[in-house]
């Protein structure tokens, strides 16, 4: 049984926690560089992305969690998670960094500000209908040849992806956690 | 795969509380400036507050206080690229329509300001921008839930920089859950008129043990070691307002109260925060205070 990890250092940790312990793995908190050992991949969860790159450097994770990444490690990143591994982040900090393995640009808060938060449902490749929940989402506006796109919505102002992997990194733009739905967290952990 | 086109929902529970989901584990700071929401933000925020005078302020100078100047707000957000919330005063309708125009994330119907009606509340729910409110204890939570709030934070006693208050506010709601996880559903109706809160939200309550919204904790939390506190006491978040801009080194409290929130259950981590901050904020002795701010809303 694969042991997967929550990055637990701020953000909706427990609604991962709750989605992975319906999907017949074992679930370890992530909150000191030590316990990537312990993990066979991660998901970077929603919450503030400036406030996770901030606490992966006070806690020592980002250059171990670097490392792992660049060797193949398997990480799916939701919401802020996404942020934290797109090569481009637009609209970000002046200061902003990223682990840079997904070959995309995203735009924080592409969606809008929370009072344009919405749901909408999400066809995803071989999955089907999932709702996706997006919050102060971030739009991936560009991706390269390398990533491939499991899923787009067209929000009145043309498609965009809002699902892609690129080898061993899954980046989502929507909250599959914050709902009933398991196969979105399924199509990573089939995965490992 | 085809490209999804479905029309699309803004505004539901689930968006609004989503929003709080997503600031679990982090720190609300209470800024009223854009210089101290630049310091906020790089210390490691989840969110700032944007208000013209910090609650001690507020306590120190009296009168009536209001929803802070629009400009003020806007400045602030086009500083910060973290979510920034307002406050309007309890049942001043139209400050929370000001503020939800003005695109703030959160309003958070506060006890803090003077209240503009002593009977109701905004009815949160004719709102597309989520609320945030005050309680001190489970029925007073479920009332405001029951207007539409989707996320709770305890009361404390703001601008004090003393924890007594958030700690007996925290306690008394989570003392209050566990004795609706344990009663008999026959029960539950006469219960729901002691709490004088609607009966499906007790309901909920008494067969999820824990609220339908999350619990964050507000109120006199002061240093890391009371982050830590309130975090162990089942606080999902922290809402830091006078503490950090009224000590002694306001960017080494902010850095440390936002480590100390997150490695709560890490007494290592905490005493290493806690170490050479300088003073914290001068506190109030609560049986000092002319004015308690927790009696206000009902």
């Amino acid at each position: 049984m694969p042991i997967v990890g929550v990055l637990a250092l701020q953000g909706d940790v427990r609604e991962h926690v709750t989605t992975l312990e319906r999907l017949n793995v074992k679930v370890l908190k992530v909150r000191t560089p030590e316990q990537l050992d312990d993990v066979d991949g991660l998901i970077v969860p929603g919450g503030e992305s400036t406030t996770i790159a901030h606490l992966l450097n006070t806690s020592g994770i980002r250059p171990v969690l670097q490392t792992r990444l660049d060797e193949g490690f398997k990480v799916l990143g939701t919401c802020a998670g996404l942020i934290l591994l797109s090569d481009v982040v637009l609209d970000g900090r002046a200061d902003q960094w990223s682990f840079k393995k997904l070959d995309v640009s995203v735009r924080r808060n592409g969606y809008g500000r929370q009072i344009a938060s919405f749901e909408s449902p999400v066809d995803v490749l071989g999955v089907g209908e999932v709702p996706g929940v997006f919050i102060r989402a971030p739009k991936i506006e560009h991706v390269g040849d390398n990533v491939e796109v499991l899923a787009t919505l067209d929000h009145g102002d043309g498609a965009h992806p809002v699902l892609v992997r690129q080898d061993n990194v899954w980046g989502c733009s929507f909250h599959p956690e914050l709902t009933s739905e398991t196969r979105v967290h399924q199509l990573f952990t089939d995965a490992l | 795969m085809s490209s999804s086109t479905n029309p699309s929902v803004v505004g539901s529970p689930l968006v609004k509380r989503g929003l709080a989901d997503m600031l679990r584990g982090g720190v609300i700071m209470d800024v009223v400036n854009p210089e101290q929401a630049k310091i906020a933000e790089d210390a490691g925020a989840v969110s700032v507050m944007a208000l013209e005078r910090v609650p001690s302020d507020i306590r120190r100078d009296g009168g009536v206080a209001r929803m802070s100047d629009p400009e003020m707000i806007q400045e602030i957000q086009a500083s910060v690229t973290i979510p920034v919330m307002a406050k309007a005063r309890i049942g001043h309708i139209a400050e929370a329509q000001i503020l939800q125009a003005l695109d703030v994330d959160y309003i958070d119907e506060s006890e803090v300001l003077t209240p503009a009606d002593e009977e109701n509340h905004i009815d949160k729910w004719a709102f597309t921008v989520p609320f945030v409110c005050g309680a001190t204890n489970l029925g007073e939570a479920l009332r405001r839930i029951g207007e539409g709030a989707c996320l709770i934070r305890s009361k404390g006693e703001a601008g004090t920089g003393n924890v007594v208050e958030a700690v007996r506010h925290l306690r008394t709601i989570n003392a209050q859950i566990r004795r609706l996880a344990s009663a008999d559903p026959s029960e539950l109706y006469t219960l729901a008129k002691e709490l004088q809160s609607p009966l499906p939200l007790v309901q909920e309550v008494a067969a999820t043990g824990k609220l339908p919204v999350p619990m964050f904790c507000a109120g006199g939390i002061s240093t890391p070691a009371d982050a830590s506190l309130v975090m162990q006491l089942g606080a999902e978040a922290v809402f830091v307002g006078s503490g950090i801009f009224k000590s002694d080194d306001p960017v080494r409290m902010a850095r440390a109260i936002v480590e100390a929130t997150t490695h709560f259950e890490d007494p290592g981590v905490v005493a290493k925060v806690s170490t050479g901050l300088g003073a914290a904020m001068r506190g109030l002795e609560n049986s000092t205070l002319e004015v308690r701010l927790a009696e206000r809303g009902w």
